[in-house]
């Protein structure tokens, strides 16, 4: 099991070949109150760093792209109700779909908490 | 995802203040503005709807026409009627163009000595530049440079106001009052953007921030930033300059004929009169409507909305959500054909066609006080 993060604040952790994903803290401190969340289908096939759904908060609307290749295996149904969870818990019951990941060697683009954690500070 | 950073815009007498309040800052029509606070803009618009929130509007336009002609020469730029206007009232009305569309929004208030105008602050500077080209040889237009624009807003805010200011109790809504708040010399006028009852007051720069930390002491008052700002005027179905209105949308069209008297409807005299007339007598042909979608998805700006057989009838020129209805809401534009309030459309929102129903813009009903 392994946690890991893009550059555009998604988090990825990573058990054998399928992966929960979802947006970090510091992404939905940004993004303010969301409201709606836009996931993709059970089947879809997403590229890395290709659009996976669309977060809406009470500001705009923000895309979300995948971290890893691979087909939509499970979306978070909770979110469709409940979209403030991403607000509520990102890290955590906020998660937004799992994929069984298609190019395990795709991960190593990906960074790990301390170097995201940096990655934000140089953000702020 | 991508968070927008910038550099060096102009700041407000209250920067330093929001920025102790936590306030998010960022860049908005040349200035650096607040859009929320800790609380978050959803419970910022809460707040406003059911106590009161203050607001720094200092962004804004102030601007004073002094001299005999004024009220005759402002009224050769905006349709409203300026000369109707007694001494302690506002109204408001748009600058117009020779198509009749609308290059800006604004407020008049007939001081008695002066008037005195609101003007959005991304046109500011086009605005002063119109003022001074069309009419500054008939008065003289002063540039108010040294207040700021504070707006207290919601069903309490008269009541927290009244503790410094007891006469702004017996103002009715759109009406105007040099007053004191504490012992500072303010310009109050009970009006306001959120369709709640309120006032905005016109504050000395070097007492703002005093009579902003005096109003935010108060326990039913908060501070409230643009984003809120913006749900708000969203839900009472007013137009935001830039998006609902433009130089190419007409008051008719966006559904302001209500604040055109019938003297300036006869008489004209300002700028696209032919068109709006024309307008008035045949029909726009194209109306402001408000647009409440069927499902949970806002429907942004740009959307396009299309008829039951996917013609495309207008756009979407506002969306979001709207916090007091706890659902996504909208305003655009459609063709005249298809404005009847509960017309069935569809909003093709990321390529899916989303149904929604025509309805009216004003979701939330105004609370103004009138008397």
């Amino acid at each position: 099991m392994a946690l890991k993060f893009s550059e555009d604040h998604e988090w990825i952790n990573i058990e054998g070949d399928v992966a929960t994903i979802g947006i970090t803290n510091y992404a939905q401190e940004q993004l303010g109150d969301v409201v709606f969340v836009d996931l993709p289908e059970v089947g879809d096939t997403l590229e890395q760093g290709g659009e996976s759904g669309v977060i809406e908060s009470v500001k705009a609307a923000s895309e979300i792209y995948a971290p890893a290749s691979g087909e939509i295996i499970e979306v978070n149904e909770d979110l469709d109700g409940s979209p403030a969870l991403i607000n509520t818990a990102a890290e955590g019951d906020g998660w937004m779909y799992k994929i069984k990941l298609s190019n395990l060697s795709e991960l190593d683009d990906l960074m790990d908490k301390a170097g995201y954690d940096a990655h934000v500070e140089e953000l702020d | 995802m991508n968070f927008d950073t910038t550099d060096a815009p102009k700041t407000v007498p209250l920067d330093a203040l929001h920025r102790e309040l936590g306030g998010k800052m960022v860049p908005f029509a040349g200035y650096d503005m607040p859009v929320q606070y800790p609380a978050g803009i959803m419970a910022e618009h809460n707040h406003t709807r059911e106590k009161a929130s203050l607001f720094d509007v200092s962004h804004m336009g102030q601007v004073r026409l002094h001299g005999k002609d004024a009220t005759k020469a402002l009224e050769s730029l905006v349709p409203g009627d300026i000369a109707a206007l007694t001494a302690g009232n506002t109204r408001y009305t748009m600058f117009t163009n020779d198509q009749g569309g609308i290059l800006d929004d604004l407020m008049v208030t007939q001081h008695g000595d002066y008037l005195y105008l609101v003007i959005n602050a991304g046109c500011k500077d086009a605005d002063i530049a119109h003022l001074n080209a069309k009419i500054g040889d008939r008065c003289d237009i002063e540039v108010i440079e040294d207040y700021a624009l504070l707006a207290l807003q919601g069903p309490a805010a008269v009541a927290v106001m009244a503790r410094y200011a007891a006469p702004v109790r017996h103002m009715s809504f759109m009406s105007a009052a040099e007053l004191h708040i504490s012992d500072i010399p303010c310009f109050v006028t009970r009006s306001g953007y959120t369709g709640e009852d309120g006032v905005e007051f016109s504050v000395p720069v070097d007492a703002a921030e005093d009579v902003a930390r005096l109003l935010l002491d108060e326990p039913e008052v908060e501070a409230a930033g643009l984003g809120s700002r913006d749900s708000l005027r969203l839900e009472a179905g007013l137009c935001l300059y830039g998006s609902d209105i433009t130089e190419t949308t007409t008051p008719t069209e966006a559904g302001l004929l209500w604040s055109i008297s019938k003297r300036r409807r006869e008489e004209g005299g300002f700028p696209g009169a032919a068109v709006i007339q024309q307008q008035i007598a045949d029909g726009a042909p194209r109306k402001r409507v408000g647009i409440k979608p069927d499902g949970k998805a806002p429907a942004r700006a740009h959307t396009e909305i299309a008829d039951q057989d996917g013609n495309v009838i207008g756009e979407i020129t506002s969306g979001g959500f709207s916090p007091t209805l706890g659902g996504p809401i909208a305003m655009g534009y459609v063709d005249a054909a298809h404005a009847a309030k509960g017309t069935n459309v569809n909003l093709m929102v990321r390529g899916k066609a989303m149904p929604a129903q025509v309805t009216s813009p004003i979701f939330v009903e105004h609370r103004y006080f009138r008397d």
